[in-house]
C-alpha cells in the first residue's frame, strides 16, 4: 500500500483503478523567428484559434455546469486576448523571438508577479495564465490539445489538470482525481466541486507509471490518496462510501418532509438569506419558507441610501421567488460592526451599545418608512412579514407601528396594491425585549430570537474581541433562561416564536427549543436536512427541561 | 471626466471570473475607464491588469471615466459592481 498526502478539494470518498495522464509539454526552442512580421501573424492567427477553442469549451460548460463555472473559459477568452499579454509578446518578436518562445516567455513574467502575489488566491491565478499562454503555443506549434479518452470508470492522476482537460473528459467515467500539483484554489478545483468530484491536489511527488492500472481510494476528507490499498483500508473506505450515499438519499428525502418530533409536535425550519438570488438555493435545500431575510447588502453594496424602486424590485424578486411559502424580511440593521459610509455616523466609544438599526430610525424616520414603503408592496406578490431588529422597548415598537399605519394611508391613496394586514414581528436580540415579551406580545404579531446578539448582551461579551472567545458560552443557563421565559409570555397570548440566530442550527440544542415549544428555526441553507433530522428522531417527552436550566 | 467610488463587497474581492466580467463591461465604452485601488491604477479594459489590482472585499474603488459616452459608462459600471462586486 503507497499513501501520498494531498489537499482535499471536496470531500468524499472514490474508489476505481488509476490511470495516469501524461501531459507532453511542447519543445519550445529560442531559435530565431522567421522575421517580426511572420512570427506576429501566427501569434494572432494562435489567438484567434485559441479563443475558438475556448468559446466551445465555455458553451459546453455552460450547459454542463452552469454559468458561474462556465465564466472560466470566458475569463480564458479575455485572457488570451489581454492587451498587456499582446504587448509582452510583440515586444518579444520585435526583438528577434519566435512567436511560441514569445508567447512562452512573456507568460512565465506575468504569472510569475501573480505568483509573488501575497494573496493566495491570486496566487493560483498563475496557474490561469500558464494554461492560457500553453495553449496559444500549442496552436502556434499545430499541436492539437490532447483530450483523454476513456472507457471505464477511474480516478484519474496527472502532475496538473487544467480546467480545459476536466471539461473534456468524459465525466460520467471520472471517479475523482489526484493531481502532483495545483491548489484548492484553481479553477480547476472549483470544477471539481461542482461537478462532485472527490479530489485531492499537490500531493507535491508524481505518481510513477507503475501505478497505472491499479486500485485506488481517494479520501477527500484527510487528503489521502491510497493505492494498492490493504484489505483493512479498502474495507474501511467502502463502508464509509456507502454510509455517504445512504446519508445523502436520506437526506434528500427529507426535502418535502415535515418537520415533526416522534410525539407529533411540529416546528418549521427555515432558510437565512442574504438576497434574492438565495431564495432558489433555500427551497432547493428544502426549506419551507425564509425565516430571515437580511436586507443589510441593499444598504451596505451601495454608496447611498438604496431607493424605494430598487428596494422594492429586491424583496418583490424574493416573495415571488417563493411561491407563497412565508418570507420575513428584517428591516435594515446597520451600525455597530455593519458600517455604511454614507450614513455618517460618528464614531463610537462602544458601538455594540450604541447607535445602531431602530434607534437611528428615530432620527431618521424616512430612511425606515423607504424600506416599509418597498415591504408593503412587495406584500402584495405572496405571503410577506416584516421584522424590527434591537427593541428594547414599547415605545420603539409603537414608533415603528405609528410609521407602517402612515406608509399604508400613503399607499392607499396613491392605490398601490399592498396587504394591509402584513404581519409585523420584532427581533428578540435584547435581555431587555425577553423580559417584557408578555407586552410586546400585545403590540406584534411574533417574534424571532437573534441568538448571537442576544448571546453578546447577556454575557457582556463583545462578539468581536477574539479575546473573550472563551468567556462566550451561547448554552449559558442565563440565556436559555431568558428564551425559555420570553417563549412562555409570548405563546400565552398566542403569539409565536421563532430563532434565526446562529444556535439554531446547534443540534444539541434542538430538543431544548422544541422542547419549550419554538415554532420555527430558521438556519442558512445547507443546514436544513440536518437539522429536519434531528427534529424527526426527538420526542420531547422524554427531553427534561431541568437539566438545560 | 466623471469619478465615483465603490467599495468591494463581494468577500472574494475582484477575483478572475468577475474581473473578465467587468473588462467586457468596460471594452462597450469608447471612454478610456481606470479603476485605481490604494496605489495601483490599472485600464479597466486589460484583465490581467484589473486583476493584478487584487481588490479585496472591502476596499474602496476610484472608478474614473473619460470620454464621449462617460456619463452612461460611468452609470453602467456602477450598476455593475454594485450587482456583481
Amino acid at each position: 500500500m503507497h499513501i501520498y498526502q494531498g489537499k482535499s478539494v471536496l470531500e468524499g470518498v472514490a474508489i476505481g483503478p488509476l490511470r495516469l495522464m501524461h501531459s507532453q509539454k511542447p519543445t519550445i526552442t529560442d531559435a530565431k523567428g522567421e522575421g517580426a512580421e511572420k512570427e506576429e501573424a501566427k501569434f494572432r492567427a494562435a489567438q484567434q484559434k485559441a479563443v475558438s477553442i475556448l468559446q466551445k469549451l465555455y458553451e459546453s460548460a455552460l450547459s454542463s455546469v452552469g454559468k458561474s463555472d462556465a465564466e472560466i473559459f470566458a475569463m480564458h477568452i479575455d485572457m488570451t486576448e489581454d492587451l498587456d499579454l499582446e504587448d509582452a509578446v510583440i515586444d518579444r518578436i520585435k526583438q528577434g523571438a519566435n512567436a511560441a518562445y514569445a508567447v512562452k516567455e512573456a507568460g512565465n513574467e506575468i504569472a510569475k508577479t501573480f505568483a509573488q502575489m501575497e494573496d493566495e488566491y491570486m496566487q493560483a491565478r498563475s496557474v490561469d495564465v500558464l494554461d492560457v499562454c500553453n495553449r496559444l503555443c500549442n496552436c502556434i506549434l499545430g499541436i492539437e490539445e490532447e483530450s483523454v479518452r476513456l472507457s471505464t470508470p477511474c480516478i484519474l492522476a496527472a502532475s496538473d489538470l487544467t480546467p480545459a482537460q476536466i471539461m473534456q473528459l468524459d465525466k460520467s467515467l471520472v471517479l475523482g482525481f489526484v493531481t502532483a500539483r495545483g491548489s484548492n484554489n484553481s479553477h480547476t478545483a472549483i470544477l471539481a466541486r461542482t461537478l462532485s468530484l472527490p479530489s485531492v491536489v499537490n500531493t507535491q511527488t508524481e505518481i510513477p507509471e507503475k501505478f497505472d492500472g491499479c486500485l485506488c481510494v481517494i479520501d477527500g476528507f484527510t487528503g489521502k490518496v491510497y493505492i494498492n490499498p490493504d484489505e483493512a483500508t479498502l474495507q474501511q473506505y467502502k463502508q464509509k462510501q456507502t454510509e455517504l450515499l445512504a446519508e445523502r438519499e436520506m437526506l434528500a428525502s427529507l426535502k418535502n418532509a415535515e418537520s415533526v418530533t416522534k410525539d407529533g409536535k411540529k416546528t418549521a425550519i427555515l432558510a437565512n438569506v442574504g438576497r434574492s438570488l438565495e431564495c432558489d438555493v433555500a427551497i432547493e435545500s428544502g426549506a419551507e419558507g425564509v425565516g430571515l431575510f437580511r436586507s443589510e447588502f441593499l444598504y451596505l453594496e451601495s454608496t447611498d441610501y438604496p431607493t424605494e424602486e430598487a428596494q422594492f424590485a429586491e424583496y418583490s424578486a424574493a416573495v415571488q421567488k417563493m411561491q407563497g411559502r412565508p418570507i420575513v424580511i428584517r428591516t435594515m440593521d446597520i451600525g455597530a460592526d455593519k458600517q455604511a459610509k454614507y450614513f455618517q455616523l460618528p464614531p463610537e466609544e462602544n458601538p455594540a451599545l450604541g447607535y445602531r438599526s431602530v434607534r437611528i430610525c428615530f432620527d431618521r424616520p424616512q430612511i425606515l418608512k423607504t424600506q416599509l414603503r418597498a415591504i408593503y408592496r412587495a406584500s402584495a406578490f405572496g405571503n410577506l412579514s416584516v421584522m424590527i431588529p434591537m427593541i428594547t422597548s414599547l415605545q420603539e415598537v409603537r414608533f415603528v407601528k405609528a410609521l407602517a399605519e402612515e406608509v399604508k394611508k400613503e399607499l392607499s391613496q396613491e392605490g398601490v396594491a399592498f396587504r394591509a394586514d402584513m404581519p409585523i414581528g420584532i427581533m428578540i436580540e435584547t435581555p431587555a425585549a425577553a423580559l417584557i415579551a408578555d407586552e410586546l406580545a400585545k403590540e406584534v404579531d411574533f417574534f424571532s430570537v437573534g441568538t448571537n446578539d442576544l448571546t453578546q448582551y447577556t454575557l457582556a461579551i463583545d462578539r468581536q474581541n477574539q479575546a473573550l472567545e472563551k468567556f462566550y458560552d451561547p448554552r449559558h443557563k442565563a440565556l436559555l433562561r431568558l428564551i425559555r421565559f420570553a417563549a412562555d409570555a409570548i405563546h400565552a397570548q398566542g403569539k409565536w416564536i421563532g430563532i434565526c440566530g446562529e444556535l439554531a442550527r446547534d443540534l444539541t440544542l434542538t430538543e431544548f427549543f422544541l422542547k419549550i415549544g419554538i415554532d420555527e428555526l430558521s438556519v442558512s441553507a445547507p443546514y436544513i436536512l440536518p437539522l429536519r433530522k434531528r427534529v424527526q428522531s426527538i420526542d420531547t417527552r422524554s427531553v427534561l427541561l431541568e437539566t438545560w436550566l | 471626466m466623471i469619478t465615483f467610488e465603490y467599495i468591494i463587497t463581494d468577500k472574494e474581492g475582484i477575483h478572475a471570473r468577475p474581473a473578465g466580467q467587468l473588462i467586457r463591461e468596460a471594452k462597450k465604452y469608447a471612454s478610456s475607464v481606470t479603476i485605481r485601488c490604494k496605489d495601483k491604477t490599472a485600464d479597466a479594459k486589460r484583465l490581467l491588469a484589473v486583476m493584478s489590482l487584487a481588490a479585496k472585499c472591502g476596499d474602496t474603488v476610484t472608478v474614473n471615466c473619460e470620454g464621449a459616452d462617460e456619463e452612461v459608462a460611468a452609470v453602467n459600471l456602477k450598476a455593475f459592481l454594485q450587482a456583481n462586486l
